[in-house]
């Protein structure tokens, strides 16, 4: 084995924000009180389809305190991210339970929630539509009249008028007709769950001002800043350079803070009391059903094989349901249909993925994107398709495991950089679940335990011109600040980068100060922080911020030291002579340029900066899908153990395992952190997670207690986190994206490892015991 | 004198070992007296339900949801916060363990693992569970979190 060439990549370096955290002192967006703040809240529907008659605010407005009242009437536009077809309050009618209708404005937060519990609004109810086959029905109620007239934001995106399609993307690969016939054994299955919730710790909160020269100044947990402000200057016609956004650190976020929502309903707000700032803050209920949530999904998977158990063809059909809205459930439906088939070589594709509105909550991005949610499907598909070929689960993926020279189903050309090692992965997780000892085995106490994997990949389908930039500026004292819009949710993405600072500068990390809030004033543009892309893209940015200061670096010392710039090396907070280490300058005399004896100074200030754009993607092709939508696939491999009583269907998790094909690990203990959360967040969807809707539409279960989720001591009794480096060549260290995988195949192996162990097929989420038991009864029916 | 409705009275409360005179309204639960007029912010409001333990505050040495107390029920009762346990060992094997991610639930954790240490020094890995249970946190997966408890509780088994 090599040594670790690194002074600071691949070491485990500790977060940069934990002290403070475990302080209790970070000061997240709702920490922040100003005086004559103004409070927000909003009157949301109690009905999940019906059309607004009239809305009622007199009683409202008897409330003391109140200062203002906005209905959906004072804007009545529409809104969205890929798809404008939001209004961001309900006019004419509503479309989900929970939907915003009116705000109230008020000096405190008592008093406008009082005065927006005394809004009467009268509806005509409309017939609900309650999951997302009800919707594919031709003779379906239509919840959106004219969506073939709303506003276009990106190209992949095609509703399709008089349905309930908000989207259908397409996926065309090969001759999946003639290879079917051709196949020697085929297989189709059926799957589905209801749509869930993020429910990050921290509720969504934001403070907006418009100041008197027409700056509009917002506060927000957001996970996309300068998407805030595009969609203000969008929809809400103010100029981009008017708006600056500020975000603190997040409470978590998983997706659910990629979108906006919040924002433009606290503009609204402050604009109408003539700009004062104003704060809204989401209850936990409003957080769990007002915001977007988790897709819902029903998938049908029908695949073909030869004898040897070689994948022929492919058909996926996944119905989306993406709830009032399309959001980022439309990216999410071309997400699906681009990465259909998983990690596995299928010559002969044909998808079908489609956006379903429903009248349930809207969705958006949720960690993995479309990833976890085919997963599942694709999943236990393989081990139906195993069991039917007698082959073992594990040998079958590994006969058909996509490598280098294959192709994605979008025909995007994948090579031993783009593609991590899907194989290694396969072994190495088959070893760490010990899979050789049985896939289920009966205890003596009457238990069961059994073991379910699954394979999983995924690309980051960010927009093709996604970017970051990262700007270095060096102290008096040799330390260096950097700037870098991406945001810190959690995930350690600081510690990441300033890692990769120390290391490009060969300075102490303990010198490297990352800027922890984001102002888009100030810090340079960042696409967002969503899709696992901030460790290569502002990764990407931050190695070419320092290879700018390098060159300044040696440019003031060149001057100082009176040699070439190209003798000289950086390093040890030093800029040195490459032959004669020992003569050199400390940074620190030439952070804020170098002043000759006589008093006499030149260059000044040293400022690095760099940026990174996304190279060579392309929109998809809207019949055949044809298209590089992402730039790179880290896969991996999930292995779950549990054990299973078959006197009440109960079960504990005993085992969960990771291997991950992620590149160049940067830190390995914050590459495990993310791994293990992701672990858990998959296996908590998997087990227990989803909305409970009544017939009406109505989400019976919107609060924390009710929405259930693993708690302390339900996790697995063990984690097992192991990476495979297959490195990238243009990542920054060879580093590809991570934060998203840990989630992707939870939801399989779990459902595939309970399936094994009660002998049934389980193909709906969450696996409550209930289930079990009801598949186990309908089975022996 | 406190009396129902929006009329406002000054109070003292002991909080982190010092008195602290703040204005209240008898609807006023100890999460809010705390972060608005005391400034602190580590308890954190993510549920005001119950159910997740983020603004958890010790009263009289007890592990208690802020969010479902009155302030008015606290008035000469010693209260703790986050604030008052700077460097403890708690904290530090919370950093040590790699327990803290996006840090929102964190100190609601750190309060009731310091309740959990002061009254059951000798807790099994059952009592460990029972107690931590009412604390929600999305990003760990609990596993650090168990390991940073249990490294300072003689009796849990070694994880």
């Amino acid at each position: 084995m090599l040594e670790n060439p690194w002074l600071s990549i691949g070491k485990p370096e500790q977060r940069i924000d934990a002290v403070e955290k475990a302080a209790g002192t970070v000061r997240y967006t709702a920490d922040y009180s100003v005086p004559g703040l103004l409070h927000a809240k909003l009157a949301t529907s109690t009905q999940a389809h019906a059309k607004i008659k009239a809305i009622d605010v007199s009683e409202a407005w008897k409330v003391p305190g109140v200062r203002a009242i906005v209905t959906g009437k004072m804007f009545p536009y529409h809104i969205g991210p890929i798809l404008a077809d939001r209004p961001p309050l309900a006019f004419e009618k509503v479309r989900y339970y929970g939907e915003p209708l009116a705000i109230v404005v008020a000096d405190q937060e008592y008093m406008a929630k009082q005065a927006a519990q005394l809004i009467h609004v009268k509806y005509e109810p409309l017939p609900v539509v309650n999951s997302a086959r009800e919707a594919f029905q031709t003779d379906a109620p239509l919840i959106h009249e004219n969506s073939g007239k709303y506003m276009k934001i990106i190209s992949n995106v095609y509703p399709v008028q008089g349905t309930n399609i908000g989207s259908h993307i397409k996926i065309r690969k090969g001759d999946f007709i003639t290879a079917w016939e051709n196949c020697d054994i085929k297989i189709k299955q059926t799957f589905s769950f209801n749509l869930s919730d993020h429910a990050a710790l921290e509720p969504r909160c934001t403070r907006v001002e418009i100041n008197p020269a027409g700056k509009v100044v917002v506060h927000s947990t957001t996970q996309s800043p300068f998407t805030i402000k595009k969609v203000l200057n969008q929809f809400f016609n103010i100029d981009v350079g008017n708006i600056i956004v500020h975000v603190p650190l997040i409470g978590g976020a998983f997706g659910g803070k990629g979108t906006v929502q919040l924002e433009p309903l606290a503009y609204l707000a402050s604009k109408a009391v003539g700009g004062r700032m104003v704060k809204l803050e989401f209850t936990r209920e409003e957080d769990l059903i007002t915001a977007p949530g988790h897709i819902g999904l029903e998938a049908t998977i029908a695949l073909g094989a030869n004898k040897a158990g070689k994948l022929m063809a492919g058909q996926y059909t996944y119905l989306i349901d993406s709830g009032a809205y399309t959001d980022q459930a439309a990216g999410i439906t071309r997400a699906m249909a681009l990465d259909c088939t998983g990690p596995y070589d299928i010559p002969n594709v044909w998808c079908d993925s489609y956006c379903m509105y429903t009248n349930h909550p809207y969705a958006t991005s949720f960690r993995g994107y479309a990833h976890p949610e085919l997963t599942f499907a694709v999943e236990r598909t393989m081990d139906k398709l195993a069991h039917k070929l007698k082959l073992d689960p594990v040998e079958l993926r590994k006969i058909n495991a996509i490598k280098p020279g294959n192709s994605s189903p979008t025909s995007a050309v994948l090579n031993a950089n783009n593609l991590g090692d899907v194989e290694k992965c396969i072994d190495q997780a088959k070893k760490l679940i010990d899979w050789d000892q049985g896939e289920r085995l009966e205890t003596a106490d009457g238990k069961v335990k059994a073991k379910g994997i699954s394979t999983f990949w995924k690309t980051s389908t960010t927009a093709t011109n996604a970017q970051s930039g990262a700007v270095l500026k060096f102290e008096a004292d040799g330390s260096v600040n950097l700037n870098c819009a991406a945001i810190e949710l959690g995930q350690g993405s600081k510690t990441i980068l300033a890692q990769m600072v120390a290391e490009r500068l060969k300075m102490d990390i303990k010198k490297v100060h990352v800027t922890m809030e984001v102002n888009t004033q100030s810090d340079p543009h960042q696409w967002r922080t969503v899709a696992s892309s901030t460790t290569f893209l502002a990764g990407r940015a931050v190695m070419n911020a320092c290879d700018d200061a390098i060159s300044q670096l040696k440019r003031t010392a060149s001057i100082a030291l009176q040699c070439s710039m190209e003798d000289l090396e950086v390093g040890g907070g030093r800029v040195y002579l490459k032959p004669s280490p020992e003569y050199g300058v400390k940074i620190q005399d030439i952070a804020l340029g170098y002043k000759y004896p006589n008093g006499h100074a030149v260059e000044g200030q040293v400022v690095g900066h760099g940026r990174y754009i996304q190279r060579h993607l392309t929109p998809m092709d809207k019949d055949t899908g044809f298209g590089k939508p992402g730039p790179w696939w880290s896969v991996g491999t999930q292995a779950v153990e549990v054990e299973w009583d078959p006197a009440d269907c109960s079960y504990k998790i005993l085992k969960a395992v990771t291997v991950l094909d992620g590149g160049k690990i940067i830190n390995p203990m914050t590459a495990t952190q993310q791994m293990r959360g992701g672990m858990y967040l998959g296996l908590s969807f998997a087990s227990q997670e989803g909305f409970i809707f009544d017939q009406n539409g109505t989400v019976l279960n919107p609060q924390l207690r009710t929405y259930q989720m693993v708690r302390f001591g339900e996790q697995p009794a063990e984690y097992i986190v192991d990476f495979i480096e297959t490195p990238a060549a243009d990542g920054p260290f060879g580093a590809r994206g991570i934060g998203e995988y840990g989630v992707i195949g939870m939801a399989g192996a779990l459902a595939n490892a309970l399936s094994t162990a009660a002998q049934v097929e389980l193909n709906h989420l969450p696996l409550l015991p209930e289930l079990i038991w009801k598949t186990r009864k309908e089975s022996q029916a | 004198m406190i009396t129902n409705g929006t009329g406002k009275t000054v109070v003292r409360l002991h909080v982190n070992g010092e008195a602290s005179d703040v204005m209240i309204c008898s609807a006023d639960t100890l999460l809010q007296t705390l972060r608005e007029q005391l400034g602190l912010t580590g308890a954190k409001r993510a549920c005001e339900n119950g159910d997740c333990g983020a603004c958890t505050v010790l009263i009289n040495g007890e592990p208690m949801h802020s969010c479902l107390c009155l302030t008015i029920e606290t008035i000469n009762q010693p209260i703790t916060t986050i604030e008052s346990l700077r460097d403890s060992a708690i904290q530090q094997k919370f950093i040590e363990k790699w327990a803290i991610q996006c840090g929102f639930c964190t100190p609601g954790f750190i309060l009731n693992c310091q309740a959990l240490l002061n009254k059951h020094p000798d807790a099994d890995d059952e009592t460990i569970e029972e107690w931590l249970q009412s604390n929600l946190c999305r990003c760990t997966g609990y596993q650090e979190i168990k390991e940073a408890v249990k490294s300072l509780l003689p009796k849990g088994s070694a994880s």
